[in-house]
C-alpha cells in the first residue's frame, strides 16, 4: 500500500512535468508540423536559469530557509528568460525557413539544439560541471497518508502544473489569440485570409511553449536538485520522453499531451517499482511503439491521412 | 477610379506560368465575374489579390493604392475578404468561432461587429441554429454559407468568392446566388469566380473570360451571356 501510493505520487508529479514539456512539442507541431528538437534544451535551460537566478540572489545558501515567494520569483524569471529565448530562436532560425521543405527545418532544429547544448557548456556560461539546485522550498513533508510522506515539492509540482494547464486551456479556448492559434493550426493559409497575422501567432506559440518548458525545468530541478551539465544525456532523455508523451497523446492535441505525460510518468514509475528499475526507459519506448502500431494518431488524436 | 484594378499581372508557380499579363478592373458596387475552365487561373487571380501569392510582374491597386507585397492579413485590413476555393472552414472550431475569426482584423467596437454578425446570420438563418456546433459537422451547403457569412463579418469593401456554387444542389445554388445579389445590393463590391457561367453571368454586371492564364474576353455580363463563343464554351452550347 505504502509503495503503491509513493509510486503514484512520483508518477503523477513526474508525469505532470512530461506533460508540461510535451505541450511545447505538440503546440509547435500543431502549427508548423515539425518537431522542435531544441525544445528539450529550453527545458534544460529552464532548470539552469533557475539555478543561476537563485545563486545570484544569494538564495543558494543552505542555511537560509526557502519560501514560496522565492520559488515563485525564480519560476517567473526562468519562464520569462526561456519565453524570450523561444521567441528569438523562432525568429532567427525557423522563420526564414517558412517556405522551405520540412526536412530543412527539422535539421535546423537539431542544429539549434546542439548549439544550445554546446555553447551552454562554455566555461564562462554554464560550464561542464554538474551543480546543485538550492532548495527554495522547505524540503518538508506536507502530510503523511498511510505512511506515505507527501513532500511539499510534489504538491507544488502538481499544483503549479494544474494552474499552468488551466491557464493554457483558458487561453486556447476562451481568448481571441487562442482561437487564432487553433485556426492557424488547422489551416494556416485560410487563417491568414481571415486577417490573422500568422507569424505573430507562431511567435506567441513559441513563447508559450518555451515558458512552459522553463516551468518544467524549474520544477524538475526542485524535485531532483542534482543539476546535470547542459549537454548531459539526461536532458535529452527527459525531452525525448516528453516527446513520446506528445505522440502517445496524439501530436497536435493539447489535452493529449497532458494525458500522455501522465501516462508516461505512471508507466515509468510503476514499471520501475514493480518490475525492474533498470528497464524504466524500455517501458516508455515500448509504449510508444505499441501506440504507433495500434493507434498511430495517438490515444486522443484524430486519425489524419498524412504521411510525415 | 475602380475599387480594384489589376494590370499586366504575371504569376508563376515555380516554372508554371499561371497568369499571363492579366488586366481586370472591378468598379465599386458591382459584381464582376471571372469565368473559365479548369486550370484557367481563376483561383490564382484571387490568391494573388489577397496576398497569398506574389506576382512576378504587374500591379494590383485597391482604391488606387498598390497592395502588392502586403501580407494577407494587411490586405484583409484594407477591406478585402476572400472566401477561398473549397470553403476553408475551420472544422475544429464551432460555427460561432468561425464567424469570430472572420472579424479578427476589425478594430472597431464590439457592437458594430455584432451588428454585422447578426446581418450575416439573417442572410443564413440555418447557421444560427448551429452556432455551437463544430463547423466540421456542417453539410457542404451549410459550410459554403458559413464561408460567405464569415467573410462578411470582416465587413469587406471587396468580397472575393471562389466557386461558391461548387458541389451544391441546384436549389442551394439558387439560394447562394440570390444572397450574393443581396450582399451586393447592400453595398459590397464582389469579384466572383465561377464555373457555373450561367448563374454567374446572370447576377454579375461585368464578366471576364479566362483561358489558360489569359483574359480572352471581357464585356457586360449580358453581352457575354449572349455571345456565341461564350455560349459554346461555357454555357453548354446551343
Ligand atoms: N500550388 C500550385 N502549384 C503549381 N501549380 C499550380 C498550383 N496551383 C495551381 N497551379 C496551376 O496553375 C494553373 C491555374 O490554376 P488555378 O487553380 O488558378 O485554376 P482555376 O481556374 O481556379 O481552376 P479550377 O476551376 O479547376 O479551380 C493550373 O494549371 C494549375 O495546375
Ligand atoms: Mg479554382
Amino acid at each position: 500500500m505504502t509503495k503503491l501510493l509513493q509510486t503514484l505520487v512520483d508518477g503523477v508529479s513526474v508525469g505532470c512535468l512530461y506533460g508540461l514539456i510535451a505541450l511545447g512539442y505538440t503546440m509547435v507541431y500543431g502549427i508548423l508540423k515539425f518537431i522542435n528538437f531544441a525544445h528539450s534544451d529550453i527545458f534544460m535551460l529552464g532548470a539552469w536559469v533557475s539555478f543561476i537566478v537563485a545563486r545570484a540572489l544569494g538564495w543558494a545558501n543552505p542555511d537560509q530557509p526557502g519560501s514560496l515567494g522565492k520559488a515563485l520569483f525564480v519560476l517567473a524569471a526562468a519562464m520569462l528568460f526561456c519565453g524570450v529565448l523561444g521567441f528569438i530562436i523562432e525568429r532567427l532560425a525557423y522563420r526564414p525557413l517558412r517556405r522551405a521543405p520540412r526536412l530543412n527545418v527539422l535539421i535546423t532544429a537539431i542544429g539549434v539544439s546542439l548549439f544550445i547544448q554546446n555553447t551552454g557548456q562554455l566555461p564562462w556560461l554554464l560550464g561542464t560541471q554538474p551543480q546543485r539546485m538550492p532548495a527554495l522550498l522547505p524540503d518538508s513533508t506536507l502530510l503523511t497518508v498511510a505512511e506515505v510522506q507527501i513532500r511539499q515539492v510534489d504538491v507544488v509540482v502538481i499544483i503549479t502544473v494544474l494552474v499552468l494547464m488551466g491557464a493554457l486551456e483558458w487561453l486556447v479556448h476562451r481568448t481571441k489569440v487562442g482561437r487564432a492559434m487553433r485556426a492557424v493550426s488547422f489551416d494556416t493559409r485560410v487563417a491568414s485570409l481571415m486577417g490573422v497575422p500568422v507569424d505573430r501567432v507562431i511567435s506567441i506559440t513559441f513563447v508559450i511553449g518555451s515558458s512552459l518548458a522553463a516551468a518544467a525545468g524549474f520544477l524538475y530541478a526542485s524535485k531532483y536538485p542534482g543539476l546535470n551539465q547542459p549537454a548531459h544525456a539526461t536532458w535529452i532523455l527527459l525531452g525525448l520522453k516528453a516527446f513520446v508523451a506528445a505522440v502517445v497523446g496524439g501530436i497536435g492535441d493539447i489535452r493529449g499531451a497532458m494525458f500522455g505525460g501522465l501516462l508516461i510518468g505512471m508507466i515509468e514509475f510503476f514499471g520501475a517499482a514493480y518490475l525492474s528499475p533498470h528497464l524504466k526507459d524500455v517501458y516508455v519506448f515500448s509504449l510508444l511503439i505499441l501506440v504507433l502500431l495500434v493507434r498511430p494518431a495517438g490515444l486522443m488524436g484524430k486519425p489524419v491521412l498524412e504521411k510525415v | 477610379m475602380p475599387l480594384l484594378e489589376i494590370s499586366g499581372l504575371d504569376v508563376y508557380y515555380g516554372a508554371i506560368h499561371a497568369l499571363r499579363s492579366i488586366d481586370l478592373a472591378v468598379e465599386e458596387r458591382q459584381i464582376v465575374t471571372l469565368i473559365g475552365g479548369n486550370g484557367a487561373g481563376k483561383s490564382t487571380t484571387l490568391r494573388t489579390v489577397s496576398g497569398l501569392l506574389r506576382p512576378t510582374r504587374g500591379s494590383i491597386k485597391l482604391d488606387g493604392k498598390s497592395i502588392v507585397g502586403l501580407p494577407p492579413h494587411e490586405i484583409v485590413r484594407r477591406g478585402v475578404a476572400h472566401a477561398p476555393e473549397g470553403r476553408g472552414i475551420f472544422a475544429n472550431l464551432t460555427v460561432d468561432e468561425n464567424l469570430e475569426i472572420g472579424a479578427y482584423s476589425r478594430r472597431d467596437d464590439r457592437a458594430a461587429i455584432d451588428r454585422d454578425r447578426e446581418r450575416s446570420l439573417e442572410l443564413f438563418p440555418r447557421l444560427r441554429e448551429r452556432l455551437r456546433q463544430n463547423a466540421g459537422t456542417l453539410s457542404g451547403g451549410e459550410q459554403q454559407m458559413l464561408a460567405i457569412a464569415r467573410a462578411l463579418v470582416a465587413r469587406p469593401r471587396l468580397l472575393l468568392l471562389d466557386e461558391p456554387s461548387l458541389g451544391l444542389a441546384p436549389q442551394v445554388v439558387k439560394t447562394i446566388f440570390h444572397i450574393i445579389r443581396e450582399i451586393n445590393q447592400a453595398g459590397t463590391t464582389i469579384l466572383l469566380v465561377e464555373q457555373n457561367a450561367h448563374m454567374a453571368l446572370h447576377v454579375a454586371h461585368r464578366g471576364y473570360v479566362l483561358e489558360v492564364g489569359r483574359i480572352v474576353k471581357s464585356d457586360d455580363a449580358r453581352n457575354l451571356a449572349s455571345s456565341d463563343d461564350v455560349r459554346k464554351a461555357y454555357l453548354g452550347g446551343v
